[in-house]
């Protein structure tokens, strides 16, 4: 609106420190997932929320030189991901998409289970991030 | 008696968020309308909280977290509107 030039210093020391407390939280809730509220779908967006906090503070040119992600392939590889894990029980003569657990003796969290549904989660959240960003890149760059 | 202390909360906050709700129909300015949006969000965090103490569990914690992510970049990227005239900017240097 106005020409003369802004100076963003207090929302880009913010997002400095914030983007990491989101994106750490969307790692909680992509691992929480299975036991509590949670999983691949809302990890992502919160995900992809930290980049958008990025985009705001900063601009495209800069999220792509910190990112160098074409965010379509993102998606393809969770695609990718969640098909190979579907069709992985067939190595075992399980049908489609069987999954199994079992329980690990960890090196500091102790006895654990070990879910192979946490790698389609993977999947989901990867096609999530990847079609959010692609969507407020394309978005975002059109003049 | 928590439960009633609770629920005189709940009111509390429905009144607060009913006069925020004025300010938004009424603001006379865009600022004034995104301030009581910003709050509003403020306020259906305090009554998440009063209502995961009224029903006693502990998994709407995580909502907590994420409405006040979502209202933070939600106000910020308003403010940047109002600001700049667009959201996400191609290049700031030019």
């Amino acid at each position: 609106m106005n020409q003369e030039k802004t100076n963003d210093m207090i929302l880009q020391t913010v997002t400095k420190l914030v983007s990491f407390i989101i994106l750490l939280f969307s790692f909680y809730l992509f691992l929480s997932g299975h036991n509590a509220p949670g999983g691949g779908f809302v990890g992502g967006l919160i995900t992809s929320s930290s980049i958008v906090l990025l985009l705001l503070a900063y601009d495209l040119k800069t999220v792509k030189a910190i990112l160098p992600v074409n965010f379509i392939y993102v998606a393809g590889m969770g695609l990718l991901i969640a098909i190979l894990t579907g069709a992985g029980a067939f190595v075992f003569g399980a049908p489609f998409l069987s999954h199994t657990f079992g329980y690990f003796h960890l090196p500091f969290l102790g006895k654990t289970e070990l879910a192979t549904a946490t790698l389609f989660d993977l999947g989901v959240y990867l096609v999530v991030v990847g079609v959010t960003m692609t969507i407020i890149q394309t978005i975002g760059e059109e003049e | 008696m928590l439960t009633v202390i609770l629920q005189i909360s709940l009111g509390i906050m429905a009144v607060s968020t009913l006069l925020y709700v004025i300010r938004v129909i009424k603001g006379p300015s865009v600022p004034d309308r995104v301030i009581a949006l910003d709050a509003i969000g403020i306020n259906l965090i305090a009554i998440t909280a009063l209502v995961s103490i009224l029903l006693r569990t502990s998994v709407f914690l995580d909502i907590i977290l994420l409405l006040g992510i979502l209202s933070f970049i939600g106000t910020i990227a308003f403010s940047k509107f109002l600001e700049k005239g667009e959201v996400i900017e191609n290049d700031r240097d030019r």
